[in-house]
């Protein structure tokens, strides 16, 4: 299913409210006047990126691979791990052996 | 003695090995250089410490009798996209800033086996997003170029591998790593007179690099000259089992096989990249790259590429829906940057961080790729993009059919003033428009500088060659080397 | 069996029942890193930089992973779909280090198959019922939070993060908990058959999310609700319980079920909303681009088939077949393959001497005795199968008679000796000596003669007091047979 060309005319303009919600997705804090900044920007992108929609591409298949090559699976070897202290060397916060964040409650 | 900064990769190791010199000197050399080039902001971090010790290396092994390595006596930059083990990474972002890596790139690691020493972690845009090193949170680098109207604005060196191009064409180091997901190599080596090439997908590993978009990003050298790229892309490339998308195939000697003889070769002009508003000074610097080619000895055939108009959009929803991907893990926990507000919960400190941690550009590109992969939009543009992709690629694979390369400008623009464009990100990503469309066929592509523009501004011309072909376009672009001769440099003033 | 409604005020409810199993596929490194599998280390030591997704760290999958997730669909007789992919999951928690799971959506490994469960366990005649599976495809484990080791923070443990599972869904075809229980121990037992897991629900190596809804018979699919990472059978059976009650009774004050994620509470033996997940409907699913399309090959797929074994339902079958035993205890010895290997390896050391049926009912009914009465698993019998088996040759050669049997297989439990020299040194070898056993029933004769007289006037059910009486003079090592014969030889005189 591509874009047609109505889909650019119909097109749902992206504003503040939807910058926000996609901010939330992505986890990136933002404020109004920050939304309300961005949206018009990504509106103007996503406008041109709608041109996309006229290509006909319904007999065309994705492209998978850009150059021709077959997944390597690799043997099931341990090769790796027992290297905790590189794994956490960098940790803003570590403690008795594990990275720490601020408290979960499920 | 020569200035030492003034050698090329060949010339540093040829005079390395004849013993005109010792790998220590020319270490210094670059080091005082670089030292002395602050105002240029290419580097994040100085490493001399690192190309000396490389260098003492080498002439240890030299004393020793023992046969050189392929870059003994050579120091380079480093783009900081790569990670290196015990120096600061940071991919020119807040959010990792401080991160030390425990591990070292698999490109980085195959330079300093082949002997090479490292100079200094250079600057980029913000995880490679951008064509002017104007989103790097540690400042934009300065061309060292400037107009020859006597203005004294300060030049993009493009991007996003902006602090690799101003070194090498300041002679801060004779070469240095790049990498190219839609033009971050090729585009600023035009800008600052030199060469570079984005091998084929799949040639140079992945592992170890911060990645920006997985299915484009494409390491390569910077140097100053097309011999020095097929010196160091051979240093560079090669099978790495950690990567999947790795090339399980052996890496030719492409400066053995250089040749600018161009007889018997087919190139194509692409009807399509003659695009409106295009300078006039491009334009004719395209006729002068074709008249060249003809003289080394080639036909010219006009191709087409029907598709190339959708090159752009497509990239610009397949790089940005995979670096929201990508870009996810930067979340505080594990490594860098962490914020953390009075009375935060985890999915708080997430958004906080990653607020705080990346940039505007990042944060545009991460909310453009979030927004297209977002419920009830996938197919409309994720898969739409990649369906346009493979079109793209298949107008290259017709092309083939005519001709064996293909010669277009590198970019639509000589270098323009920082701040010229950052308002409109629209225009500066169409700067990106004859760069990216090799970049989505994973197709290598180099640029060579080709001449000036009228206010004394470099401008370079782009060779594509079919997959795993990186020889042809060499060749290719040692041809056009030769006959533009080249040898203009930017006055110093830093 | 009967139907399973729940009987509302409004009348009778039909519950439905899908099962979302992830099960540990059995491998010694993780899916896309050479980090290790082992169970309980220590925080943080199987871990590879790739499993923390530091800056840079690509995936490579491992071979044994796709073959056994692969040889799992063969089992359940799938389609295993020889172009596959892997997509992205994208979302934020602290368990999931690179922000997204690797996983497959778009083009799982193994497509459609099914699973034949036994609607009663307990009673072979009950009949059978096919629960169809809708695809299997491999994925990413996530990492561990620890909640309770400070006041204000959770530790985060990755030695999980990036061992490799299978999600197993299965189609709607559930109606009761019996039949999700029967499912999931079946789906177990095929598992630990094929070896690609080691169906240990303590250690967290199978879970179930349970997707339940209710409707009235005949009425279309209610919504569901997803009961999230239920750990045992009795939890996957006491939930869809709960939540089925649960369901009725909103619908039927009048409320309507949303669909959500839910968590049992073991200890309660409760379901309640788990609101943590809450945009868990958007994960923006996309080819991971680090990875290339899986295709397999013929040779691939070739040996997999190859290296299956016997699978349940036909080494069932075989058994009630071929050895001809009843259906009852071919399904006990087929339930799992621990024990059909035992049972297979002490046939084999037994010899054509030994019935299969002989040899069954042993296992069942003495060697599960005694190891139910000391706590062992069949892996753990201190008897071997070819000393069980060397047993039971000698009570089919008639050396030793069925209760002197059970008294050396004590023997053997106890010291560990083989049942040959336990017989041989403590004499306790039955004899077929015609002269010693005619002397001791001229004996028995002599001392019950008006027995005598009654059996020959036509007493005959005092033919088994005289064998007794005869055994008891031999001390219990006379062989049975040969008793019998001389008896009627005696006695018909």
């Amino acid at each position: 299913m591509g874009l047609d060309a109505d889909a650019s005319r119909t097109r749902m303009a992206v504003d503040t409210a939807t910058v926000k919600r996609i901010a939330g997705l992505a986890r990136i804090a933002i404020t109004d006047e920050e939304a309300g900044r961005i949206a018009p920007e990504l509106d103007n992108i996503m406008g041109w990126i709608e041109q996309l929609g006229e290509v006909d591409t319904s007999a065309v298949a994705p492209m998978t691979a850009v150059i021709p090559n077959m997944l390597r699976l690799r043997d099931d070897v341990v090769t790796d791990g027992g290297v905790r202290e590189a794994v956490l060397a960098n940790a803003p916060q570590a403690e008795h052996g594990f990275f720490a964040v601020p408290k979960v409650i499920e | 003695m020569t200035d030492l900064t003034d050698l090329t990769v060949a010339g540093l190791r040829d005079g390395f090995r004849a013993g005109d010199f010792t790998a220590r000197e020319a270490a210094e050399a670059f080091n005082t250089a670089v030292a002395g080039a602050k105002a240029l902001n290419a580097f994040i971090v100085e490493t001399p410490e690192h190309a000396l010790a490389a260098a003492d290396a080498a002439d240890a092994a030299r004393a020793a009798g023992e046969a050189p390595k392929p870059l003994a006596g050579v120091p380079i930059g480093m783009k900081d996209l790569f990670a290196t083990k015990g120096v600061q990474t940071t991919a020119a972002s807040h959010i990792l800033e401080g991160f030390t890596p425990t591990y070292e790139s698999t490109v980085s690691q195959k330079l300093w086996d082949a002997g090479a020493g490292m100079l200094g972690k250079l600057n980029l845009d913000q995880f490679a997003m951008g064509s002017s090193n104007e989103t790097s949170f540690f400042g934009n680098v300065i061309s060292p170029w400037r107009r020859k109207d006597g203005g004294n604005a300060a030049l993009t060196p493009g991007g996003s591998s902006g602090g690799s191009a101003s070194a090498i064409a300041a002679r801060l180091c004779p070469a240095a790593t790049g990498t190219d997901t839609g033009g971050s190599i090729r585009q600023p080596a035009a800008f600052v007179g030199i060469s570079g090439i984005k091998p084929t997908y799949g040639r140079c590993s992945r592992w170890g690099t911060v990645a920006f978009a997985s299915s484009l990003d494409q390491a390569g050298p910077m140097a100053r000259d097309v011999t020095d790229c097929a010196i160091m892309l051979e240093a560079m490339s090669g099978f790495d089992p950690k990567d999947a998308t790795s090339l399980d195939l052996p890496v030719p000697a492409w400066e053995a096989g250089l040749s600018p003889d161009m007889t018997g070769k087919r190139i194509g002009i692409p009807k399509e990249y003659r695009v409106d508003g295009m300078p006039a000074e491009i334009e004719a610097l395209w006729q002068q790259g074709i008249e060249w080619m003809r003289d080394a000895g080639a036909e010219i055939v006009e191709v087409s590429l029907p598709h190339t108009k959708y090159a752009l959009p497509a990239y610009y929803i397949v790089a940005p829906a995979e670096a929201s991907s990508n870009l996810a893990r930067y979340d505080g926990v594990r490594f860098g940057q962490r914020e953390l507000p009075e009375g935060a919960n985890l999915q708080d400190m997430y958004a906080a961080t990653r607020a705080a941690g990346f940039g505007d550009e990042v944060k545009r590109r991460i909310l453009i790729g979030t927004y297209v992969l977002s419920a009830g939009f996938y197919d409309a543009y994720y898969t739409q993009a990649q369906k346009v992709r493979t079109l793209i690629a298949q107008d290259f694979e017709k092309a083939w059919a005519v001709c064996d390369l293909l010669l277009t400008p590198t970019a639509p623009s000589a270098a323009f003033a920082l701040g010229e464009k950052q308002a409109d990100p629209l225009a500066m990503y169409l700067n990106d428009v004859f760069t990216v469309p090799a970049s989505l066929a994973g197709l290598p592509a180099m640029s060579v500088p080709g001449g000036l523009d009228g206010a004394g501004l470099p401008l370079g011309l782009q060779v594509i060659g079919r997959p795993l072909d990186e020889q042809g376009v060499l060749n290719a672009g040692l041809a056009i080397e030769q006959r533009a001769g080249f040898s203009a440099r930017a006055e110093k003033w830093w | 069996m009967s139907e399973y409604r729940i009987h509302g005020a409004t009348g009778d409810w039909e519950v439905v029942i899908g099962l979302e199993v992830h099960a540990q596929v059995t491998s010694k490194a993780k899916l896309f890193s050479g980090a290790a599998t082992a169970f309980g280390a220590e925080p943080n030591t199987q871990v590879s930089l790739v499993d923390a997704a530091m800056p840079g760290m690509l995936p490579v999958p491992n071979r044994e992973c796709i073959r056994q997730a692969v040889r799992t669909g063969m089992a359940i007789d799938a389609a295993i779909n020889k172009w596959s992919r892997f997509d992205r999951k994208n979302y934020f928690y602290a368990d999931l280090p690179q922000g997204y799971q690797i996983s497959q959506l778009y083009h799982p490994l193994v497509g459609e198959g099914r699973i034949e469960i036994a609607l009663d366990d307990k009673n072979p005649d009950a009949g059978t019922k096919a629960i169809g599976v809708e695809r299997i495809h491999v994925e990413q484990d996530a990492g561990k939070l620890m909640h309770d080791q400070h006041p204000t923070r959770s530790y985060v443990d990755l030695n999980r993060s990036g061992v490799a599972l299978m999600e197993i869904v299965s189609k709607p075809d559930m109606r009761s908990p019996a039949e999700a229980g029967a499912y999931v121990r079946k789906l177990r037992t095929i598992l630990r058959y094929v070896g690609s897991c080691d169906g240990n629900m303590e250690e967290g190596s199978m879970r179930a999310d349970v997707n339940v809804s209710v409707r009235k018979p005949g009425d279309a699919f209610g919504t569901r609700t997803e009961t999230k990472n239920v750990n045992s059978v009795r939890f996957v059976m006491q939930t869809i319980e709960y939540e089925a009650q649960r369901q009725v009774d909103v619908l039927e004050s009048g409320g309507t079920i949303v669909q959500e994620t839910r968590l049992f509470d073991p200890d309660k033996g409760v379901t309640r909303s788990m609101r943590s997940k809450e945009d868990a409907h958007d994960y923006r699913y996309f080819p991971d681009p680090d990875l290339l399309p899986l295709e397999l090959d013929d040779a691939f797929l070739e040996e997999c088939r190859a290296s299956l074994p016997e699978l349940p339902d036909a080494k069932r079958a075989r058994y009630e077949g071929e050895l001809g035993l009843s259906p009852y205890n071919a399904a006990v010895l087929t339930a799992e393959g621990e024990t059909a290997r035992w049972f297979e390896a002490l046939l084999d050391a037994a010899g054509s001497t030994v019935t299969a049926k002989a040899a069954a009912n042993w296992v069942i009914s003495d060697l599960f005795g005694a190891l139910n009465r000391i706590g062992k698993d069949i892996e753990a019998s201190p008897v071997t199968p070819a000393q069980g088996g060397e047993l039971l040759r000698l009570i089919a050669d008639g050396t030793i008679s069925n209760t002197l049997g059970k008294q050396v297989f004590e023997i053997m439990l106890e010291t560990g000796e083989g049942a040959e020299a336990i017989v041989e040194a403590r004499g306790l070898k039955q004899t077929s000596d015609t002269g010693a056993i005619e002397a001791e029933i001229a004996k028995v004769l002599a001392a019950n003669a008006d027995k005598v007289a009654d059996y020959r006037g036509g007493k005959d059910k005092l033919f088994g007091f005289f064998v007794g009486q005869t055994m008891k003079a031999m001390a219990g090592k006379a062989n049975p047979g040969v008793v019998n014969d001389l008896l009627k030889k005696a006695l018909d005189q």
